[in-house]
Order: structure tokens, then C-alpha cells, then sequence
């Protein structure tokens, strides 16, 4: 491949952040209509490598060639330019904007509403997008959202574009829409770089794979002649193997009983209506749903960290015995053995402090036990030092602030803390959420060696592929009803894709 | 296709590592500079010889036995305030409210020491000065926390409009009590009995206040990160979600730091009426309730560097009552020497956390 006909060349691109070196004499070619998909394990440096196409960071040293010619990138302006749009994993939308309001805002020409919902039409109508200008972002689904947010690039002229993680949040469904759109692009002769961790979906949308490992370049290869085995090789630097282990459930007794469980949120929205389940030990009860259906309701509730309407959530005991657990504060019910892992989207916004280290976050769980108005850091210390080992988490130290740890390190700190808790049941909610394959394996085994020891495991995934793998059973909640409890090992993934989103799933959203 | 383009002059590049001496460098050449542009400032306005005015503003905070005196005292109170503020703030609870704190304390003290007097033995009296003082400030501290809790309400508001509740009840209280009847003030309480004021320690008027913030600070110091209950402020400050995830009630929290927060600028009051004024006005706190907000934002909430950074303001505080009278100038120009000095301070700040890179050196260190 020659060099000259690249959309994009990245020579010697090196950028570090004090003593961490994010990326080192990267290069990379970007070509139009091709997707190519950029991976590496979480900390690898893809997000910061393209942040410096996008003017985010500026590289320390190297040069960026964009259709041969050396441009110096030093604002989001400039790569705007240049024709280079990126689609974050995090939106940035104004919530009280329309669509047509957000796309065009921060352009630098006279705002004219009327022209600029004509060309978002134009665009929409080429692409196959499905977009209504005048909507308020607030009335959005999360696809919308996305689908805003590539419009708004596409407005300004890109045809370089960049999607961090687009799939992260979407439906099967929506991410097959949005896969259509991308090789739509791809024939009008954009450049598309995609920044995944799903591998099957590397699989299927694009045309070469570039790898990047610990900030280095290592390679980039056709697809298709590649499997998921080898590009995971590739990433990780030696082979792994990539199988769920299910065992098949030993012990099974009920453990938490929920009847009738219906939850309105604080602006007395219902996100939960008469769900009705039990989770059992020795077994895994996957739970899959469009981000936003009652999920995160449905463990809180079970936490005690959320106010219920009506229903009732029973905890049985080894000899049968059942005790209610609405109306007992959070801490009691932790108390009996209920433990939550909840990775919200922003990682940190809940069970862990990010300005703390390692160990003061091991705290968090056993500060108030023991006598005496003194804390005591030791056992912190040292199940701070444990977790580290057992899980292979990359840090400098155990005080470490936990923001300056890489996504993935979060993860394991937060789930390594929740089983070290020796939980009874363990709630847990997008525990791989942008991990990327090494770890996820790592926190799938942990959850399975849970399941062995007779835990109620209750798994709340995003990865319907993995749910179907990992679960015993499947419970899918739709507009915050159950619409189906299914036997993991029979299920059918486009069954439950279609459960996901009929079944009354419009309403939940109102 | 290999030529160059031009690269912007220099970048900015965040450092993830702080030495202790490269911060303190940083901190000392800040100070220096500053001093070089007061000076430039002083020449190319009045004329004076800088070096001149930086004497005078040394001996108007050092240049006596009296002089060393009142600005440890004046330190000792700004830092107490600076400290009583810590807590809450902390919590990210933005408790502007330490002025109308200080005023409740000092109005409880006065009022004990105004009523009791011919009532209690001394002792009592000063036993009811100190609980009602301590109280006076928590009540301050607990309303704004409470509406908080319940409902949520912007602290910064409520307690901000607390203070002007506060100075409105002195201004009352002052009437009721005035002496002599119409002066419209207070005037020293107890001249002769000498009823309700604070002991004099080691024969000094002085050390008293001194010796409270001190051990204040470092109560402060061991409070915030060595207790269960600091460490659950830390928590909350950081993250009510993750605090109330596991099980920290959050609304207990916020309520009793903020009675801490109002008790201790109680104390203050009551330092600032029993011990060093012996009367009550309503500008007895003299906005240092708002100058502690800013000493505990410089010093990043930590009590112990709070000791060095209110002791730079007041000293430069006293300095220019100094300079306002052996140069004739205005009080306002110490507050511009003021303004420049923290500028630095504050500015430098940029300069710890980031580190330029020019485009120069940034090819050669591309290694």
C-alpha cells in the first residue's frame, strides 16, 4: 500500500502524559472507502491517537500527512478543516437543543435554521439516516443521539470520520442500522476509522484492522484474513484463549425473590412495571435490555438505593426463610451479603471516588466497621495490594489516585472490591463496559468462580453475544417489563433482540 | 511532501508528578516576582522607592513587640475562620455563611456576658459564653444544611443570606443595648467588672486565640483525614452517589459537618467579642469570612498550609496600614500590593500542575 493515496498518514506520531507514554513513533495510513478498525487493549493509546487527528491533543512529536500533505492539527477548527470529524463515546450534545440547533452550532456563519434542516435532510435522505431536525435532544433515544452526533460531523464536510466506540450503547438492531449507514459512507469515498471492542463486529463491518499495544504500532491487517483468536493474539501480545467456561449450575435454591416490583423515578417517570423474577444461587440470571429500561432501577432497588412504588423483594434465607428487604437502608441489606456492582457510563460516578487511592476506595465498603472514631488503613492496604495482584491491575501504586488509572484498571478495582466483600448475591451492571477483550475474560471468570461458590450472580449485560454465553438464564426487560425469561443455552440472539424493543418497549420511554 | 510545516510555538503538557522542591521553587519565584512588579508598580505610580515601602509594610507587621503581636493574633483568627470553612467545604459545601457564623457566636457571647453579669459568678458566665457561642454558629451552619438535605436548596444562596440575618440581629441587639442610650453602639462590656472577658494566658492578651486556632488546625488536620467521619466527608464531597451507594447517609453527613463548620466559626465570634474586642458591632468579622473562603481555596483545603497563607495575608494587611500613613497613601494601594501578590500565588499554580513546551525543545526531547 503506498503512502501517497492515504487519506490520512500518521508518521512518528509520539504523545505522553508526564512519565505515561500514550502513543510512540505511531504510523498509520487511513484510506478512503475502507473502514478500518483501530484496536487495542483499554490504555493502548487509540482514543488519544485519534484525539490528535481531531486537534484534541498535539502530538509531541511526528507528523500527520492528510491526502499527502503535511498539516499541523492544533484545534478541533482546524481538523474541521481538514475534513476530519470524530463521533465521541461520550455525546456532546445540548440536551434543550433541537437537532438541527446542535449541528449547526459553533459554526462560524449566520445561523439559518431553515438551510441548515434542508442540508440535514439532504444528508439524512443520502446515508439513509433517520433523523427529525426539529427534535429536542431531551426526547431522544441514545441512537438518535449518535445518529445526531454523525450527522453534525458529516454537516461540517467531513470525510474522514472517526467513531469512538459508536456500538457501545446500541440495540443489534440499531448497530446493524448504523453499520448500513457506515458502508453507505464507505461507497461515496469517505474514510472511516472505527474504534471498537466487539469483535464479531470488527468482523463484520470492516475492511482492514490496525492494531495498537501499549501505545506502539504493531501492524495492520486485512480481515478477512484474520480471526478473532489472532487479532486478540495480536493485541494482547500472546495468544489467549476466548472461551466462557459455563458450568452447569450445582445447589440451585432461590435466593432473591422480586413479585410485582413496580419503580417510578425521581421525576415520577416508571421505569419499572410489575417485574416479577427470582435469581437463584449457583447461577447466573443475565439480564439484557436497551441501556435505560429499568436496569439500573431494578438493582437499586434490590440495593435499597432506590424508592419503590409497589411490589416486594424478598431475601430467602439457606433454610427457606424469607426476609423482605424494601425498607432497610442500604447498608443493612449490604450487610446480609447483597452486594452491587454498578458501572454507570461515567465509570466513577458511583462505587468508587475518584480522587481517592486504591486503598481509600477499598475503604469505602468497611470504613464504618469496627470501634473507635479512627479509620483503620491496613486491612484496606492490604486487600488493596490483593485485588492489584489477583486481577493484573496496571497501576503505579496503591495510592494511586483511582482517575488516573485507565478505564479498564477502574473496572477491576470496583468489581475486585465487590467480590472480595464475600457477597451472597452480586448485582452487577455493565461490568465490562468498554473493556476491552483481555479484561472482559478476566471479569467473566471472576463472576463464574462467583457462580461456583453458590453466589446468586445477577448480570446486567450490553454484549448480547456474551450474555447468551455467560448466563444461565436470560431475563429481558423492555419500556422496564420483563418480556421474557428465557434458558441461556437455547435462546436465540435475534429472539431476544426482538424482545428487546417490542413488547410495549415505545412507552418506557415517555 | 517532507517539508515541515510550521508547528505552533509551544504546547501545553500536563505533569503527573509533583516533587516538593520544584513546588516550592515554583511558589518562591512566584512571591519573588510579584515583589519585583509591586515594586515596578510603586515606582511608576508614586514615585517612592520601592524598597522604602517594603520596609515599612515589614515593620508595620514586625517592627514592634505590639506589632508582632497583633499580627500572630490577626493570623490566628483569619486561620480559625480559614479552618472552621475547611470542613464544609470539603464536602463541596460551599459555605459562604462564616461571616453571619462569626457574628451569631460573637452576639451569643456578648449577650451572656451583657445578661449574665450581675446573675453568675465569672466563671459561669464564661462556661454560658463559650456553649452559647459554639451553639449560636452550629445554629447558623445547621439551617442552611437542613434546608440542603430536605430540599436540596443552593447552600451558596442560603447561606449567604443568612449573613445579612446575622449582621441584621446584631444591629438590633446593638440598640436595644446600646451604651450610653443613642451613642448607637455598644462600647466595652463589663469595663470595670471585667465579667465574661476571656483569661489572659501567660500574661498575655494575646495568646489565647493564638494557642485555639492552633490546636484547632491541628484537630482539623486529624479530623479530616485520620476519622471515620472525615474520611465520610471526603466521600460525599467527592461523590453523594457513590456515599449514599455505601450507605453513608448523606444528609446526616451534611448536617453535622456543617454544625462543626458553624460551631467553630462560633468560636471565632466568641474569641473576637470575650478576648480581643469586649464589644460587639456588626462589622466585627470585617469580611474575613469571605478572606478565610479564599485562604481555604488557596491552601486546596488543607489545614496545615493554611497557617502559612493566612499569616501572607495578614502580614501584608498590616503592612499596608503601615505604608498608608508614613507615605500618605491610600489603604486601597496595600490592596492592590495585595492583589498582585496572590495573583502570583493563585497564577503559579499553572505553572505546578502544567509545563510548557516549546517548539524547540520539543523536537529534541522527541528522543
Amino acid at each position: 500500500m503506498k503512502a501517497e493515496n492515504a487519506a490520512v498518514s500518521i508518521r512518528g506520531v509520539s504523545k505522553a502524559f508526564g512519565s505515561v507514554r500514550a502513543n510512540h513513533k505511531v504510523d498509520l495510513d487511513i484510506y478512503r472507502g475502507e473502514i478500518l478498525a483501530l484496536l487495542g487493549e483499554n490504555g493502548s493509546g487509540k482514543t488519544t491517537l485519534m484525539n490528535m487527528l481531531s486537534g484534541i491533543y498535539f502530538p509531541d512529536e511526528g507528523q500527520i500527512f492528510i491526502n499527502g500533505v503535511e498539516r499541523v492539527i492544533r484545534s478541533p477548527r482546524d481538523a474541521h478543516a481538514l475534513g476530519i470529524g470524530m463521533v465521541h463515546q461520550h455525546f456532546k450534545l445540548v440536551d434543550v437543543l433541537s437537532a438541527a440547533e446542535n449541528i449547526s452550532l459553533g459554526l462560524h456563519e449566520r445561523l439559518n435554521i431553515r438551510e441548515a434542516t434542508e442540508r440535514i435532510n439532504e444528508i439524512c435522505e443520502k446515508y439513509g439516516f433517520d433523523v427529525d431536525p426539529r427534535q429536542k435532544v431531551y426526547d431522544m433515544s441514545v441512537s438518535q443521539k449518535q445518529t445526531v452526533e454523525i450527522v453534525k460531523v458529516l454537516y461540517r464536510g467531513a470525510d474522514i470520520l472517526i467513531l469512538d466506540e459508536p456500538t457501545a450503547v446500541l440495540t443489534p438492531q440499531e448497530t446493524e442500522k448504523l453499520f448500513d449507514v457506515l458502508r453507505r459512507m464507505k461507497k461515496d469515498g469517505k474514510a472511516i476509522v472505527i474504534i471498537t471492542h466487539k469483535m464479531h463486529e470488527v468482523e463484520e463491518i470492516s475492511d482492514r484492522v490496525a492494531v495498537l499495544r501499549a501505545g506502539e504500532y504493531i501492524g495492520s491487517v486485512d480481515t478477512r484474513d484474520m480471526d478473532v483468536e489472532q487479532m486478540t493474539s495480536m493485541m494482547v501480545g500472546h495468544s489467549v484463549s476466548l472461551n466462557i467456561k459455563r458450568e452447569d449450575p450445582v445447589g440451585v435454591r432461590p435466593r432473591i425473590e422480586v413479585k410485582g416490583l413496580t419503580v417510578r423515578n425521581d421525576e415520577g417517570v416508571l421505569k419499572l412495571r410489575d417485574v416479577s423474577f427470582t435469581a437463584n444461587t449457583g447461577e447466573i440470571l443475565g439480564v439484557a435490555g436497551i441501556s435505560g429500561c429499568g436496569q439500573k432501577e431494578l438493582l437499586e432497588a434490590i440495593a435499597g438505593l432506590q424508592p419503590v412504588e409497589s411490589g416486594e423483594v424478598n431475601y430467602i434465607r439457606d433454610d427457606g426463610s424469607r426476609e423482605p428487604l424494601l425498607g432497610k437502608d442500604p447498608l443493612s441489606i449490604s450487610e446480609m451479603g447483597v452486594s452491587m456492582s454498578f458501572v454507570p457510563e461515567d465509570r466513577l460516578g458511583m462505587g468508587l471516588v475518584a480522587n481517592m487511592d486504591i486503598a481509600d476506595n477499598m475503604m469505602l465498603r468497611t470504613c464504618r466497621k469496627g470501634k473507635g472514631p479512627f479509620t483503620d488503613r491496613k486491612p484496606s492496604k492490604k486487600l488493596a495490594k490483593e485485588v492489584v495482584k489477583k486481577l493484573d491491575i496496571v497501576t503505579p501504586g496503591i495510592t494511586t489516585p483511582v482517575r488516573r488509572l485507565s478505564g479498564g484498571n477502574v473496572q477491576k478495582v470496583l468489581v475486585g472490591r465487590e467480590i472480595a466483600s464475600d457477597p451472597k448475591v452480586l448485582l452487577t451492571a455493565y461490568a465490562v463496559r468498554g473493556l476491552d477483550i483481555n479484561s472482559s475474560y478476566t471479569i467473566y471468570n471472576l463472576i463464574n468462580e462467583q457462580k461456583e461458590r453458590g453466589v446468586a450472580v445477577i448480570f446486567v449485560g450490553e454484549d448480547l453475544d456474551v450474555l447468551l454465553e455467560l448466563s444461565d438464564r436470560i431475563m429481558v426487560l423492555c419500556g422496564g417489563r420483563v418480556s421474557g425469561i428465557l434458558d441461556a443455552r437455547t435462546a436465540d440472539k435475534n429472539h431476544i433482540g426482538r424482545l428487546m424493543t417490542t413488547a410495549g418497549g415505545r412507552e418506557g420511554h415517555e | 511532501m517532507n517539508k515541515r510545516t510550521r508547528e505552533p510555538l509551544f504546547h501545553i503538557v500536563k505533569r503527573d508528578t509533583h516533587s516538593l522542591k520544584r513546588i516550592i521553587g515554583v511558589r518562591a519565584l512566584a512571591i519573588l516576582l510579584a515583589l519585583v512588579l509591586c515594586g515596578i508598580v510603586t515606582m511608576v505610580t508614586t514615585g517612592l522607592d520601592p524598597i522604602s515601602v517594603f520596609e515599612s509594610i515589614f515593620t508595620g507587621a514586625f517592627g514592634s513587640k505590639r506589632k508582632i503581636w497583633i499580627t500572630l493574633q490577626n493570623t490566628a483568627i483569619l486561620l480559625l475562620i480559614s479552618v472552621a470553612l475547611t470542613p464544609a467545604f470539603r464536602m463541596r459545601f460551599w459555605n459562604v455563611g462564616g461571616e453571619g457564623q462569626i457574628l451569631m457566636g460573637g452576639l451569643a457571647a456578648a449577650a451572656c456576658m451583657i445578661c449574665l453579669a450581675d446573675k453568675l459568678p465569672n466563671g459561669l458566665v464564661m462556661i454560658c459564653m463559650v456553649a452559647g457561642s459554639l451553639a449560636a454558629g452550629a445554629l447558623w451552619g445547621f439551617i442552611p444544611a437542613f434546608f440542603k438535605s430536605k430540599w436540596n436548596t443552593n447552600e451558596t444562596l442560603s447561606t449567604l443570606m443568612m449573613n445579612y440575618i446575622a449582621t441584621q440581629l446584631v444591629a438590633f441587639f446593638t440598640i436595644v443595648w446600646e451604651v450610653p442610650k443613642g451613642s448607637g453602639k455598644i462600647g466595652i462590656i463589663n469595663q470595670d467588672s471585667n465579667i465574661g472577658w476571656l483569661p489572659e494566658l501567660f500574661g498575655s492578651k494575646y495568646v489565647l486565640a493564638i494557642l485555639v486556632a492552633l490546636l484547632v488546625t491541628a484537630f482539623m488536620y486529624v479530623y479530616l483525614n485520620y476519622f471515620k467521619q472525615g474520611y465520610e466527608i471526603s466521600v460525599v464531597g467527592e461523590s453523594d452517589k457513590t456515599a449514599r451507594y455505601v450507605g453513608i447517609k448523606v444528609e446526616k453527613v451534611i448536617v453535622r459537618t456543617m454544625l462543626l463548620s458553624g460551631a467553630l466559626c462560633g468560636l471565632v465570634g466568641l474569641l473576637l467579642v470575650g478576648s480581643i474586642n469586649h464589644t460587639v458591632t456588626t462589622t466585627i468579622a470585617g469580611g474575613q469570612g469571605f478572606t478565610g473562603v479564599l485562604v481555604a481555596w488557596m491552601c486546596k483545603f488543607d489545614p496545615l498550609t493554611m497557617v502559612f497563607a493566612s499569616l501572607l495575608i495578614i502580614f501584608m494587611n498590616r503592612g499596608a496600614g503601615e505604608i498608608s500613613t508614613n507615605f500618605g497613601l491610600n489603604h486601597s494601594y496595600a490592596d492592590i500590593i495585595t492583589g498582585i501578590i496572590l495573583f502570583f500565588l493563585i497564577g503559579c499554580e499553572f505553572f505546578i500542575n502544567y509545563r510548557i513546551q516549546f517548539r524547540k525543545k520539543a523536537a529534541e526531547e522527541g528522543k
